[in-house]
Formats: structure tokens, C-alpha cells, sequence
């Protein structure tokens, strides 16, 4: 368990994805089955267990240490796990120092209850760190900045392996993996996943830039609507269903309507959307469905799912994906026309014969759902990742707004010296409102010019976060905007960064919060 | 309260050591110790900023204390420096004055003060743990301590500091082609570090930001030895790839760190024990080292000198008043004025 809580402590406090990455590869390579395949599982999300109720934490120690003392130190300390951690009174010697395999292995055989009571003495045997990483475990709090794509990415690199050949895997296998880590180390062969309904790797489209089409032959090319939603898998396999999103994560018990709705042995790609009465709703309404990960019987039926499909990757037990497109089209309308689907739908190819027809059709493209067009060779195969030229989005222009800077914080690993994160604010009445922030869209040198007139025109500091004088007006370029209720100007923007700093514009002459509502969508 | 350590004699001690609004007040003796504010006479336990100020009309304190406060205060160190080695006893107006090793840095000391049969001992900052920059803690016993309270609550357990090293090395094999940088206070802090590196057997040489160096120098006219020191002001940036940088914390997060490549952002403070407070200033690796005692420490000493009284200031008062009346002991808080944030 020692060495897992370091890993994670160290993860937590390593801001950069390559040391993240060299973190976890490191642990890996030195630690010994089964251990480590139960911290890929807990780093991964494929654990699961009775949690341990924050309640009874605070009961075990406050039988052991005085209530005053933990009030007092909680306070300073601000985090239960943390503050128990570091309070729990030491008992050397007093058990040996658990490994993370046995304490999983206790905690799957465990009710809540008698959960509780076997932490007393793995707290009595452990260290400050190990017993932080145990209480984040069992309450399952284990927050550290990795995606289970990252930890599967470390694994990838470690081997020299395409992350790919891992996803397509992964959902045929289980904790603690020493198959695959024999096989990834070359020890083993591959693991036999044949039958089982796993994940394909998505494959993915290029960002069209200006100037690309005049290459391209319109003939070669097919179009098609790229629909606000996110990119999803069906996968029927021998009986079994399975929803994923891009990157491999099960999200099936989140959409029990279109599990409910699969039927055959087929892997399709698509489009999932919130539908209502056969129109598209916003990514808002799709928001909604995604935040549950078991969703009620009132979100069912205020937000129906729906799946607009693209492609065809495997019927009856043939890969597809070797097949041309256009074939592949074919054989996803054949399939779709030869019984009634409900929930879904095959989204329509666009006619054109010049480039000219489609670029009107994408800048009318502000209807609701639509993102903007995609681009696919007829003749090309399907291929994993983010190969160069078969496909291409064509996102439709993005909306701009010009905002007032009101905050900056100091960044992350090579821009912890400067004020790189920004949240800025359009006018309500007199006053500026927090609508967004933003990381990105500038260049170093106009960083180190942002950071200076940060500095320069603070008026107060919270720690990292600097608040600075209504004097710096930022054109923020953003993909849409939204209602929410979790921001206080009652709008939340999708992908907003910088476009263009106004160093000349008075702050004054900035928007309002009620013009940025008349793009909601 | 009796005296039990010199003679079977009486009066309170809070009637001839007071606390009051410029610091402790030795009313017989007619001085302070550490006081906030420039005094004709001052008792000082060590340089730190809180503890040693300028401009006191007469100083008396360890002569590397001294010679720590000639190189911050420069003339203004004092009117007139008396040195007074460990050990070695002064009568100040019939109160007999000893200075006596507390561990924390280089020249600190307990100052030990018997009068009338009573002795009251005045830890100043003081720890418990090993420190090869300076003598150990010496306990005395004593009819009241006065302690010190930094890290007064059971959440600050220091970690041993052969594994926080251990960590720092680790991390340097780990990112080769990156710079560490650990923040560290000047005094103290730097040298113990530089110390301990050198014990486990680190040999390479350290960058040391400007703000450092006369301390350094300090420290090894005393006979601290701290390995190879190059300016790191001087160095070109492709130098510091996969070097040790020390700087103060205020530079780590500043301006001076963008010449740095890829830097490693190290923390060495007893703070760093609470992850809020290190991620909140950006560090990437908190160091957990501290010259201050911690929960065990401050509790074992109390418990340890057995002294009828114990007088808590700087710091976190009223939890370590607390655990001494759980366990039956005397205790009160000073609330002093003038000291902000120790230097750790
Ligand atoms: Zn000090
Ligand atoms: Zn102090």
C-alpha cells in the first residue's frame, strides 16, 4: 500500500501530463502483480465496493483522539481524509503494513459496517500518506488529476504499444490484469477477448483549415451534418450490450433507453443526442444526462436519448472496418432499413458537387444540434486514432464576445511563474459579471504581456488568484453558449479562449451580459 | 509556585518575568527577551526575524547569533553585542543567565534564568530531531517553561528527513533533464538541507539564489560545512538542467524562476504537511522538514522537563494548552505581540 500512496501523492501534486505519465510508468515497472493491477483498477475507476461513510471515519477517530484537539485541527486542515491522516494517533509496530491487494480483496468481501471496522487497524499500520491514499479508497474520493484514459496511455508508452491496441482490450478484461501485463511486457500472449463486447478505437477527423479544400477532389468526398452531441459506440456482442463514449469509458447503466433499444450482433458509431419530439435539443439537455451516472425515471423522460448513427463497424461477427466507406454506408442504411430501430436514426449524407454549396450550408449552419459539417473519403477505411486526410470537421465559425479581464491566477508547471488562467466578465447594470475563463489562444510573448499588466493592475490577492482593476478588454471566441444554473450570470459558454487581446478597447465599451444571452442556444 | 531546582524559595515567577506588550520582560534583571520592539536591553534566543530585531541598545545572545544578526542588521545589529557562549552564565541584577543549545539553527538557544530559586527556561524556537548544522536541544528542568507552539496542533507530525531527502533525490533521478528548485527560508532551512543532502551522499553542486549566499558564508565560517555552492544567477539556463536550485519562497513563484528550464517547483517547510497549503502555492514536490518541533515533540518536552508551569506563545496556543490539561499539566497562553508567520 506504501507505494500506491505515494504514487498517488505524487500524482496529485504533479500538474504536467508527462510527469504524471513517468510517475505512473515508474510504479509499474516496479511493482509486482497482483499489486499493481489493483492500482490500475483504482486509477482506472474499475473498482467497486461498500464506500465508507465520511460519518463513521469521524467516529473511529473520535474514539481515539480528543473531540476539541480534531475540531481545532480539522479546521486548520479543511479535508476529513486528510485531517484523520495526519491526527490518527501512531501505533508502531502494531500490524503489519497491509498491500493494497488485500485491503481490495477485504473490502469486496465487506459490508459497510464491518468495512469500518477493519480500517481501525490498517490506519494503526500505516503511515501519514498511506493512510490519506486508504481513506480517499474507501470513500471513494480518489481524485488525483489522472483519467483512466492517462493511466492506460502510461501503460501504452511503458510497452511502446499504440494506447489503442489497450482500449480495444480493455473491456474484455478484469483487475488485477496480469494478462495484460504480460503481454505488454512480452511474457504472454495477447488476451483473448473474442465474444466479449468491447471497445473499438474511434476513429477520428482532422480540423479543416482555411486553404485544404482547394486541395481536395469534392468528387472523393462524402459530407455529412456534425451533430452537437458527443461520439458514441453501440456495441451488441453475444447478448450483451455496451454504450461508450470516445475514449472508451462505459457509460451504459447512464442510458438504459438506448441499452433497452440495441438488438443483433452489431458495432455501430454515432451521435448521442437528446431528442424531443424528433428534434435535436441542446448540449445543455444532453448535459443532463451525462452529469447522472443512473439517471431517474423523470430524466428519462424529460431527456430521451437518441443515437444518430455513422457508421458500421462489425455485423454478425465481420469487421467492416477494412471496408471502404461507402460500402461500410451501404451496409449501415441495408442494416437499419431490415427491422424497425427505435432510438435511432441514420444521420443523412449532404449532396453537392462543389465546395462552394457546402461552405454556404455551413454558414447557415447556427440551427440548433449542428456543430458543423464532416468530411469523408467514400473509399477509405476505418482507422483508429487521427489519421491525415480521409476525414475531415468542418466546424462552423466560432461566436465572439469582447469581455472584461476580473481575475488571473497563476498557472501550472511551466507557467506557475505567470498570471496564465483568466476569468473575465461582461457588463450587468454598472457592474462586471463572471461569464467564463480562459487558458488558452495566446502567444508566449503575449503571455508574458498579459502577466505584467496582471501585476501591474492588481487590486487585491487570495492566494493564487489575483483580482485586477475593469481595465483590460479580452475578445474571447467561444463554440456556443448555454443557460446554467451553477454560474452566476446564468450562462455557461462551450471551448471559450482568447481570439484576440483589445489592448486598445475601453473596458467600457466591453458587452453586456444581456447581449451574450441573445446566443443561447 | 515553589522553586524545587535551586533553593526551597518563593515568589512567583510571574511576578519577575512578565509578559507584556513589547516582549517577555525580566523586570529584575531589567531586560527583554526577543522583544518586539528596539529595547535598552535584549536577551535574544536566535536570528530569526521574529525573535531578532534591529536596534536594540544592548544585545546579548551566542555569538553565531550575533554574527547572524551583523550580517542581516549590519550596523544596526545592536548598540553594543554581547556574546555569552553555551553554557557560560551572566548575573543581570541578581538574575543568574544561561544560554543553552535548542536545535533549531545555527547560534538558538533556550535562555535559562534562575532567581531567587526559581527557574524559568524560555525555549525560544526549538526542536527535538537530529540537525547536523547545530548542537541538540538540551532540556533543563524547571519550574516554568516557556514554549514555543508553530506547529501546536496533532495534525503536524514531521516525517523523519532521511525520507523527505529521499524524495528529493528520487525526484532528481526521476526528471534528470529538469531543474529543482526548493524553496527555503535563509536561515536555517537552507543549511540544514544542503547538510542533509551531503549526508546522503549527494555531491553535485548547488545553485544558490543571491538571498542565500551570506548566510551560507555565515554558517561555514562557524565550521558548517555545506559542499560545493555556485551562484545560480551566474549559471547559463542549459546549466540547471537536471541541477538543485535553492532559492527563497518568495522567488520560486516569482519573475526570478522563469530563467529556470523546466523547473521542479520543492517546498522544504513544516507547512507542506497539509496538501491545501502546497497545492495552493503551486509546489510539485512539498517537502515535510521543519526546524520547529512538532505535535510530539512540543508534547514530550512538556511532559519530559515536568515544570510546574507552561507559559505557550508563538503559535497555535490553545491546542497545546489543551492537550497539557488532558494531561494534568499547567499550562497558559501569552498571546505576545510582534511576531508574524515564523520564518519556516
Ligand atoms: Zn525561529
Ligand atoms: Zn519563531
Amino acid at each position: 500500500m506504501n507505494g500506491f500512496a505515494a504514487l498517488l501523492d505524487a500524482l496529485l501534486f504533479t500538474p504536467a501530463r508527462l510527469g504524471k505519465l513517468r510517475l505512473m510508468s515508474e510504479y509499474f515497472a516496479a511493482t509486482p502483480d497482483p499489486e499493481r493491477g489493483w492500482a490500475l483498477a483504482a486509477l482506472t475507476g474499475e473498482l467497486a465496493f461498500a464506500e465508507v461513510k465520511p460519518a463513521q471515519i469521524r467516529d473511529l477517530v473520535l474514539s481515539r483522539v480528543d473531540a476539541e484537539l480534531f475540531g481545532w485541527s480539522y479546521d486548520f486542515v479543511g479535508d476529513l481524509a486528510e485531517t484523520v491522516s495526519l491526527i490518527w494517533p501512531a501505533r508502531p509496530g502494531a500490524n503489519q503494513v497491509p498491500a493494497l491487494s488485500e485491503i481490495i480483496a477485504e473490502l469486496a468481501a465487506a459490508t459497510r459496517a464491518s468495512a469500518a471496522a477493519r480500517l481501525e487497524r490498517w490506519l494503526d499500520a500505516l503511515d501519514p500518506t498511506g493512510r490519506w491514499a486508504l481513506l480517499k479508497l474507501v470513500t471513494g474520493g480518489l481524485r488525483v488529476g489522472v483519467s483512466a484514459r492517462l493511466a492506460k496511455t502510461a501503460l501504452a508508452e511503458r510497452a511502446q504499444m499504440p494506447l489503442d491496441e489497450i482500449e480495444a482490450l480493455w473491456h474484455g478484461l478484469a483487475p488485477p490484469y496480469a494478462e495484460l501485463f504480460a503481454w505488454l511486457e512480452g511474457r504472454g500472449p495477447r488476451p483473448e477477448i473474442a465474444g466479449k463486447p468491447t471497445f473499438h478505437p474511434l476513429m477520428l477527423a482532422q480540423a479543416l483549415e482555411e486553404g485544404d479544400l482547394d486541395a481536395l477532389n469534392a468528387a472523393a468526398y462524402r459530407a455529412e451534418w456534425k451533430w452537437d452531441g458527443i461520439r458514441v459506440q453501440l456495441v451488441a456482442r453475444g447478448g450483451e450490450m455496451r454504450l461508450y463514449s470516445r475514449s472508451g469509458d462505459d457509460i451504459s447503466a447512464a442510458f438504459p433507453d438506448i441499452l433497452a433499444a440495441m438488438a443483433g450482433e452489431v458495432v455501430l458509431d454515432g451521435e448521442l443526442l437528446v431528442l424531443r419530439d424528433g428534434e435535436v435539443m441542446s448540449f445543455n439537455d444532453l448535459q443532463q444526462r451525462l452529469n447522472r451516472k443512473i439517471p431517474s425515471a423523470k430524466m428519462l423522460q424529460d431527456y430521451p436519448a437518441w443515437v444518430r448513427l455513422y457508421d458500421l463497424l462489425e455485423e454478425e461477427g465481420a469487421d467492416l472496418r477494412p471496408l471502404p466507406f461507402d460500402e461500410r454506408r451501404r451496409r449501415l442504411e441495408r442494416w437499419y432499413a431490415a427491422a424497425p430501430r427505435r432510438r435511432m436514426d441514420v444521420s443523412p449524407l449532404i449532396r453537392f458537387a462543389h465546395w462552394d454549396e457546402l461552405r454556404a450550408l455551413r454558414d447557415g449552419a447556427r440551427a440548433r444540434g449542428i456543430e458543423g459539417l464532416m468530411l469523408k473519403r467514400g473509399d477509405a477505411p476505418y482507422l483508429p486514432g487521427r489519421p491525415k486526410g480521409p476525414w475531415f470537421k468542418w466546424k462552423r465559425g466560432a461566436l465572439t464576445v469582447d469581455t472584461v479581464l476580473m481575475y488571473a491566477q497563476r498557472g501550472h508547471g511551466k507557467r506557475s511563474s505567470f498570471y496564465s488562467d483568466y476569468t473575465f466578465g461582461a457588463w450587468r447594470g454598472g457592474a462586471l459579471v463572471p461569464v467564463g475563463k480562459a487558458y488558452s489562444g495566446f502567444t508566449d510573448a503575449e503571455l508574458k504581456r498579459l502577466d505584467r499588466w496582471v501585476r501591474d493592475n492588481t487590486v487585491e490577492r487570495y492566494g493564487p488568484v489575483r483580482e485586477v482593476a475593469p481595465g483590460l478588454v479580452l475578445e474571447i471566441a467561444f463554440d456556443s453558449v448555454h443557460r446554467s444554473t451553477r454560474h452566476k450570470s446564468g450562462l455557461a459558454m462551450r471551448f471559450p479562449r482568447v481570439h484576440r487581446i483589445r489592448w486598445d478597447k475601453p473596458a467600457a465599451e466591453a458587452d453586456t451580459v444581456e447581449a451574450l444571452e441573445r446566443l443561447v442556444t | 509556585m515553589r522553586g524545587r531546582y535551586i533553593l526551597p524559595a518563593m515568589p512567583l515567577a510571574a511576578t519577575w518575568l512578565k509578559p507584556t506588550s513589547k516582549g517577555l520582560y525580566c523586570e529584575p534583571g531589567d531586560f527583554y527577551i526577543d522583544p518586539a520592539w528596539p529595547a535598552p536591553r535584549a536577551v535574544i534566543t536566535h536570528g530569526h526575524g521574529d525573535h531578532a530585531r534591529a536596534n536594540n541598545k544592548h544585545v546579548l545572545g551566542t555569538p553565531e547569533t550575533l554574527a547572524i544578526m551583523q550580517d542581516r542588521f549590519g550596523d544596526a545589529a545592536g548598540g553594543s553585542l554581547q556574546a555569552l557562549t553555551y553554557g557560560e552564565a551572566v548575573e543581570l541584577g541578581g538574575v543568574r543567565v544561561r544560554l543553552v543549545p535548542a536545535g533549531h539553527v545555527l547560534g538558538s538557544a533556550q535562555v535559562v534564568l534562575e532567581h531567587q530559586g526559581t527557574r524559568i527556561v524560555v525555549s525560544g524556537d526549538y526542536k527535538r530531531r537530529p540537525d547536523p548544522t547545530c548542537p541538540p536541544f538540551e532540556p533543563q528542568p524547571c519550574d516554568v517553561f516557556v514554549t514555543e507552539a508553530t506547529f501546536g496542533l496533532p495534525v503536524f507530525r514531521h516525517p523523519p528527513d532521511a525520507q523527505e531527502i529521499g524524495r528529493l533525490l528520487h525526484s532528481l533521478r526521476l526528471f534528470p533533464e529538469r531543474c529543482h528548485v526548493v524553496g527555503v527560508y535563509a536561515l536555517g532551512k537552507c543549511q540544514r538541507l544542503l547538510a542533509l543532502l551531503r549526508r546522503a551522499g549527494y555531491a553535485e553542486p548547488v545553485f544558490i539564489h543571491g538571498a542565500l549566499q551570506s548566510m551560507c558564508a555565515v554558517y561555514e565560517r562557524f565550521g558548517v560545512a555545506l559542499g560545493p555552492l555556485l551562484p545560480a544567477s551566474g549559471a547559463l539556463r542549459g546549466d540547471l538542467a537536471g541541477r538543485l536550485v535553492l532559492a527563497p519562497p518568495s522567488a520560486i513563484s516569482d519573475l526570478w524562476s522563469r530563467r529556470l528550464p523546466d523547473p521542479v517547483i520543492a517546498m522544504a517547510s513544516g507547512w507542506m504537511r497539509v496538501k491545501q497549503r502546497a497545492k495552493q502555492r503551486g509546489v510539485e514536490l512539498p517537502l515535510v522538514s521543519s526546524d520547529h518541533a512538532d505535535w510530539d515533540e512540543l508534547t514530550g518536552t512538556m511532559a519530559e522537563l515536568g515544570a510546574d508551569e507552561i507559559w505557550v506563545t508563538h503559535g497555535a496556543e490553545e491546542a497545546l494548552i489543551r492537550e497539557a490539561s488532558l494531561k494534568g499539566l499547567k499550562a497558559r497562553g501569552l498571546s505576545l505581540a510582534g511576531f508574524e508567520d515564523e520564518a519556516e
